[in-house]
């Protein structure tokens, strides 16, 4: 924009002396590679620890399980994205037989026309892209289908990840998914439910992210 | 800011006992977290040392990686713009959202902002600036300043949290309970969000080989500020560049680690693009805003470069003997703490900041727990000699402020009486006999404020040697 300020700025650092740092080759995080139940399982606990619910489940048993999940909480509105594996999935079900279900809200339209009903519903259900064990988190890639904020405004964000999908570390994650050749608009790790500790360092939770962070792990 | 301006308000900051113990308490807290998170001392070294490598190698390619940053992200849609003051980095905000005629911007946590005194600006255009982050909407809600960069309000207990809600927040009620405090918070803001024109942001890692920027948080509100509005505006110092995805596992872990004691925050938050084709949401524009201020010119000294490794993590505050004391507000300037000390003299001049590099007693834990291993207490040493130094050019603005030629006399004699035998015998032998009688006054007077003098030997060293000889056991 500005060219003339960029080119003195970039001028000034040009002229100060240098020195070669060799390019260190950035090794791969120490965790232990470790078969998938022991990845699980430290997700699992890593997660919990941060207060996210997590349940690990039989793949067959995931959409009886979500509706569990949202009974328990009366939940009246459940967000999803109709394009994507999951939706699809919900929406033969939810046809079938709807009864004492929450009622489904596709996200269709761009969030311009589509505001208000984003910052009305009870609860949201996204796909996780993968999931990292060893600092306990989970990669969301939103895309046309999943629109980043399904995960971000309503106060109660559900996500299904697939176990095969979990990596040892970000640093593997970013390197077997070729992140860098192929960054989308916006990618995420979460870890929980929204927190601050802005108050005398006491831990709250649901601040302006979601209160609740629900993750179904289908093995 | 003068010596006595500065001495005032650490004299007021030591007086005031609910801060001393606000910040004793919170400080202790994080060096604990700290230390559970990086319990592995051989691992913790290793990361550290990978943390200096990375921001090493990143500083010695900086104007490549730079220049390759402002390529990638305009080839995916981020308008860059470059500011060498702050003045300018503020022109260049208010121009965007004034040609979104927006009257409201809602910000995340942003240190850069700070430096920048954004909000007041923004304020004298009719823009109201709102702080999202439940630390800065705090200290927002009562015009004060952060008192620490990763916990803006934490010399606050929430007594006086409380009455600040219940003052300043429309039908807010008084309450203690932090959980409700929260609620109030979120209630207020959701409605911000959802109206806000413009969102603002920093940035923690902005990667050159893909263009993204990277922003860690806990609350949402940054990803809020960044999702939600129709533009986003990110800010960021020009220090903030590395070279590649790859860097970010490592510096991820050092800095959550450092900062909080998390093994990673609630959200890391990877923005490389406005919003796409087919895309639902996200801004329809993204801005990046460099800043210099200052930093080009920290750049051309080799030694102190190594100020521009810093994350931002705020951990050397948390560890630092002065700053757990007097807390951030007794600085009186943006970066408070042992990051503050060798930033700001350095930034805004040793004449106007220099007093900041002699508030240290350079016990050197700030440089033991750096996560990138930035050598504070030799920095600080530095600059203390620049303060004195007549070298006639020098990196740092302001250099040579204290020279003064009382003092430049009295080591000149102090050098003439220690190289001329006889008469050092003569004075030591004098001072030996009156030492201990000489008034406290003149221009040790300051000096000799925080210290007990020391009594003068009846009898000198030389002499004791000449007459009893050196036992060596």
């Amino acid at each position: 924009m500005n060219d003339a300020a960029r080119d003195r700025i970039l001028a000034r650092l040009r002229s100060a002396p240098r020195e070669e740092v060799p390019s260190p080759e950035v090794p791969a995080s120490a965790a232990p590679v470790s078969d998938r139940g022991t990845q699980v399982a430290r997700l699992k606990s890593l997660m919990e620890a941060m207060r996210t619910e997590v349940h690990v489940l039989p793949r067959t048993e995931w959409v009886p399980r979500l509706q569990e999940v949202l009974r328990a909480r009366a939940i009246k509105t459940l967000l999803y994205a109709p394009g994507t594996e999951v939706g699809a999935a919900l929406r033969a079900v939810w046809d079938a037989d709807a009864s004492g279900l929450p009622e489904l809200v596709a996200y269709t339209e761009p969030v311009e026309a589509f505001k208000e009903q984003l910052f009305a519903v009870d609860a949201a259900v996204t796909s996780a892209a993968g999931a990292v064990a060893d600092t306990g988190a989970i990669i969301l890639r939103p895309d046309i289908h999943e629109p980043r904020s399904m995960s971000l405004v309503p106060p109660i964000h559900i996500a299904v990840l697939k176990a095969e999908s979990i990596f040892p570390s970000l640093a593997e994650a970013m390197q077997e998914g070729s992140w860098s050749a192929d960054m989308p608009t916006n990618m995420l790790l979460v870890s929980g439910p929204s927190k601050t500790a802005d108050i005398e360092l006491i831990l709250a939770f649901g601040v302006h992210g979601p209160k609740e962070l629900v993750v179904l792990i289908l093995e | 800011m003068a010596a006595e301006a500065f001495e005032k308000n650490v004299d007021r900051a030591l007086a005031d006992t609910q801060l001393r113990k606000n910040f004793a308490f919170a400080m202790g807290n994080f060096i604990l977290k700290r230390r559970a998170v990086f319990s592995d001392a051989e691992e913790t070294e290793r990361l550290r040392d990978l943390g200096n490598a990375i921001k090493q190698r990143a500083l010695s390619r900086l104007p490549e990686l730079l220049e390759q940053l402002d390529a990638v992200c305009t080839r995916n849609g981020i308008r860059v713009h470059w500011a060498e003051t702050t003045a300018i980095a503020n022109r260049i905000v208010l121009e965007i959202i004034e040609a979104h005629a927006a009257s409201r911007v809602v910000k995340g946590k942003s240190m850069v902002s700070e430096e920048m005194h954004l909000n007041a600006f923004l304020g004298t255009h009719g823009i109201e600036a709102i702080e999202t982050d439940l630390g800065e909407f705090i200290i927002q809600l009562n015009g004060e300043t952060p008192s620490h960069i990763i916990v803006p309000a934490i010399h606050k207990n929430k007594a006086q949290i409380a009455k600040i809600f219940h003052e300043k927040v429309a039908g807010a009620p008084y309450t203690e309970e932090v959980a409700e405090l929260n609620a109030i918070a979120r209630n207020t803001l959701r409605r911000k969000f959802y109206e806000a024109g413009i969102g603002l942001s920093g940035v923690n890692f902005a990667v050159a080989e893909t263009g993204t920027l990277c922003l860690v948080e806990n609350e949402g509100n940054g990803r809020m500020c960044t999702t939600v509005p129709p533009v986003h505006i990110a800010v960021m110092g020009l220090e903030k560049v590395v070279e590649r995805l790859a860097d970010l596992p490592p510096l991820l872990r050092l800095l959550t680690g450092s900062a909080t004691g998390q093994l990673v925050t609630t959200y890391v938050n990877l923005i490389t693009s406005p919003r796409r084709e087919g895309e639902k949401d996200g801004p329809q524009e993204v801005h990046l805003v460099i800043l210099d201020n200052g930093r080009s010119r920290i750049y051309q000294d080799p030694q102190l470069r190594q100020t521009l490794q810093c994350v931002r993590c705020g951990t050397c505050l948390n560890h630092c003997p002065v700053y757990t004391r007097i807390g951030g507000h007794a600085y009186g300037f943006v970066y408070p703490g042992p990051i503050g000390k060798i930033l700001t003299p350095q930034v805004e001049g040793l004449d106007k900041a220099g007093e900041l590099a002699f508030a240290s007693s350079l016990c050197g834990a700030c440089e033991e727990v750096c996560p990138v291993k930035i050598p504070i207490p030799a920095l600080l040493r530095r600059l203390r000699d620049e303060c004195y130094s007549s070298a006639t050019e020098s990196a740092v603005p302001g250099s040579g402020c204290k020279q003064n030629l009382a003092e430049r006399l009295a080591w000149k004699g102090w050098a003439f009486l220690n190289t001329h035998p006889r008469l050092n015998r003569m004075v030591t032998t004098l001072l030996g006999r009156v030492g201990d009688y000489l008034p406290s006054s003149g221009p040790l007077e300051r000096w000799m404020r925080y210290r007990s003098e020391p009594a003068f030997a009846s009898r000198s060293l030389h002499g004791r040697i000449k007459e009893e000889g050196i036992a060596d056991e």
